[in-house]
């Protein structure tokens, strides 16, 4: 599903240049719950970033789909991150002024999608992951565990091939944190491929597979036995 | 086609109904400057309108030709001679000049501008008295209030008849007396009143207090012989005025052997030039409205400019979202300059029908026109649509550096942003 191949990316501070992923080698399946490690500072995030097309890459290749990832304009990194993309934040970035539902709808909006059927759509969404009932309500009305939920509802609304959630969990308590992985989890037992950056030990025994970045490099990549949030909540 | 997209429009009035008051402050520069311009433009239309009023019924295109005596020596004449036309002169300028429209020869009593005593059971009125024809009424125009005005049968016939001027009358009748078939006389000849007229105030060829009676009837009744005192003429449309004066006085400075150059000897008067100076002065009036109407608009403008920029400022990150769940840049920039045509035309309407409402107002207070040149001031249709139009145009122009800015963010740093 993801391929990347050794993948370099360096950012200018001033007159020097900080090096941040030097030569990143990286391969997804479908079906795959990947949770990225690494302290501040590793690059976890840039990679990220450069996976969700929000950042070009220097050097190095990157195949999401079969899709060659390069030389994308603004326009069609918008199309492709719509197409194949959805984004869990970790400050959820909802959009303060729009209810749940419509926040669940919006990726369907730039995907032309018809009113209607966009509403059918997102409320689906909205009963997977149990806030139905909250669908009129600004982001404002819920709690953090709630918004998260929406987030992810509406990463999940375009139906993309991979979801990319950085540091889901960052902005929540513990119990919490286990429902939204639970919900990640059950996610990814659809066989949605899933992304995680955490720098949490627990949340990222929870996903099936760990990738450990330091200092730009990949430095332990390992199959894990997952851990089930379901017991905590 | 995007245009009828209801969420976008949702869109738009969710972002400017969020901070409504100030959506409005923002809108405030663009209702003044639309006030502005439409009573601008509507005052210098009431004027111009006002202007037409006034002059209604003389005909803008005439020239007013008389004699006066020479300033130059000629042909053994000696300078200071007095120019008497003769009522031939009518008939010989009508047939050498073919632009000539109407020819209305006139003879006054006495000499010009001064009065002659009319009578009427024991009461006295000094009015100028003149000897006309009907066609003078093509020239300018008497507005009637009571009776007719001289006709080709009173011409015909000498009919010893006569219009008066409403001071006349004032003067000569009881108030609400019916003077039309009543007697008045003059040097001894008794005339009967077939019409009473109202002088306009605006401009005033014949004075406040005046007698018209057939030319034919003069000549007999004062025995002036052929002499003639005055010209009214008029010319044919797309013919300048000027032109057709010198043919005149050409003809009638060979006639009556005048010196080429002499200056003084054919007085005459150039209507049209006051038409030309009026409707220049008016035309530059409406420019000038146009052309600070055009530029407090522009201001206007670029302050709703200024605001969406502080707009994109604060939405920064919600942009940044938003283009990462795959908003393209097109559809940001489209929905920022689609806001300022929206909050443009908005403010643009509101202002349109505020001034609207002003010049109705004033329209009601002061437009007659009786006190001064003031007559419907509004705006016509293609006026407002141009105003308008240029507005939009406008804001769609300064809409595009606000979505500019929005778009040269990088999503990942607009993100990023707390």
């Amino acid at each position: 599903m993801i391929e990347i191949k050794d993948l370099h990316k360096s950012y200018k501070m001033g007159s020097n240049s900080l090096h941040v992923l030097k030569g990143i080698n990286f391969t997804a399946e479908a079906g795959e719950l990947v949770a990225i490690m690494g302290s501040s500072g590793s690059g976890k995030s840039t990679l990220l970033n450069i996976l969700g097309m929000l950042d070009g890459a220097d050097s190095g290749e990157y195949i999401l789909d079969g899709v060659p990832i390069k030389d994308l304009t603004e326009t069609k990194a918008a199309q492709y991150r719509n197409k194949f993309l959805g984004f869990i934040f970790q400050s959820f970035n909802l959009i303060n002024y729009k209810s749940a539902l419509e926040n669940v709808a919006l990726p369907l909006y730039y995907q032309k999608v018809g009113r209607k059927e966009r509403q059918v759509k997102a409320l689906s969404y909205l009963e997977r992951v149990g806030l139905k009932e909250w669908a009129t309500h600004l982001p404002s009305e819920l709690s953090g565990g709630q918004k998260q939920r929406v987030a992810i509802a509406r990463a999940m609304a375009a139906e993309p091939k991979v979801l990319l959630a950085d540091e889901p969990t960052g902005a929540l308590d513990s119990t919490t944190s286990y429902e939204v992985m639970d919900l990640i989890q059950k996610i990814n037992d659809e066989g949605n491929t899933i992304l995680v950056v955490t720098h949490e030990e627990d949340i990222a025994h929870m996903c099936k597979r760990i990738v450990h970045l330091k200092d730009g490099v990949i430095v332990e990549d390992k199959k894990i036995k997952q851990v089930r949030a379901e017991q905590y909540v | 086609m995007w245009l009828f997209d209801k969420d976008l429009w949702v869109e738009i009035f969710h972002t400017l109904g969020k901070n409504m008051f100030r959506t409005f402050l923002t809108m405030l520069g663009v209702i003044f400057a639309m006030i502005i311009l439409i009573l601008l433009l509507g005052s210098a239309n009431g004027m111009s309108n006002g202007f037409n009023k006034v002059f209604a019924g003389t005909a803008s295109n005439s020239l007013f030709v008389w004699g006066q005596s020479t300033s130059e020596p000629y042909k053994g004449f000696e300078r200071g001679r007095r120019i008497r036309y003769k009522i031939e002169d009518a008939e010989i300028l009508k047939r050498q000049i073919p632009e000539i429209e109407v020819l209305a020869p006139r003879i006054e009593l006495g000499s010009h501008r001064t009065t002659v005593t009319v009578y009427r059971e024991g009461r006295t009125s000094g009015s100028s008295v003149y000897g006309d024809y009907p066609e003078i009424d093509n020239i300018t125009k008497k507005k009637l209030i009571e009776g007719r005005f001289l006709n080709k049968t009173d011409i015909a016939d000498s009919k010893k008849i006569c219009v008066i001027g409403e001071e006349t009358y004032k003067l000569l009748f009881d108030k609400g007396e019916n003077a039309i078939g009543k007697d008045i006389r003059i040097n001894g000849v008794f005339f009967s009143v077939v019409g009473i007229y109202k002088p306009n105030n605006n401009i005033n060829i014949d004075g406040e207090n005046a007698v018209f009676i057939p030319f034919t009837t003069f000549q007999k009744a004062f025995n002036t012989g052929d002499r003639m005192g005055w010209m009214a003429i008029s010319v044919e449309p797309n013919t300048k005025v000027p032109v057709v004066e010198n043919k005149i006085k050409e003809i009638l400075k060979n006639k009556y052997d005048i010196h080429p150059d002499d200056q003084r000897a054919i007085g005459s008067f150039d209507m049209s030039e006051i038409f030309n100076n009026i409707s220049s002065f008016t035309d530059v009036l409406k420019g000038f409205s146009f052309f600070v109407g055009i530029f407090t608009l522009l201001a206007g403008v670029i302050a709703i400019s200024n605001i969406l920029l502080i707009t994109v400022k604060e939405r920064t990150k919600e942009i940044g979202v938003r283009r990462a769940l795959g908003a393209t840049p097109r559809t940001v920039k489209r929905q920022i300059v689609v806001e300022a045509i929206v909050l443009t035309a908005f403010a643009g309407l509101i202002g349109f029908a505020i001034s609207v409402g002003i010049l109705a107002f004033l329209n009601s207070m002061w437009g007659s026109g009786e006190d001064f040149p003031f007559v419907n001031p509004m705006v016509s249709i293609p006026q407002f649509l141009i105003s308008f139009l240029l507005m939009v145009s406008l804001s769609v122009l300064i809409g595009l550096i606000p979505a500019n800015k929005a778009v040269k963010v990088r999503p990942i740093e607009a993100l990023r942003e707390e």
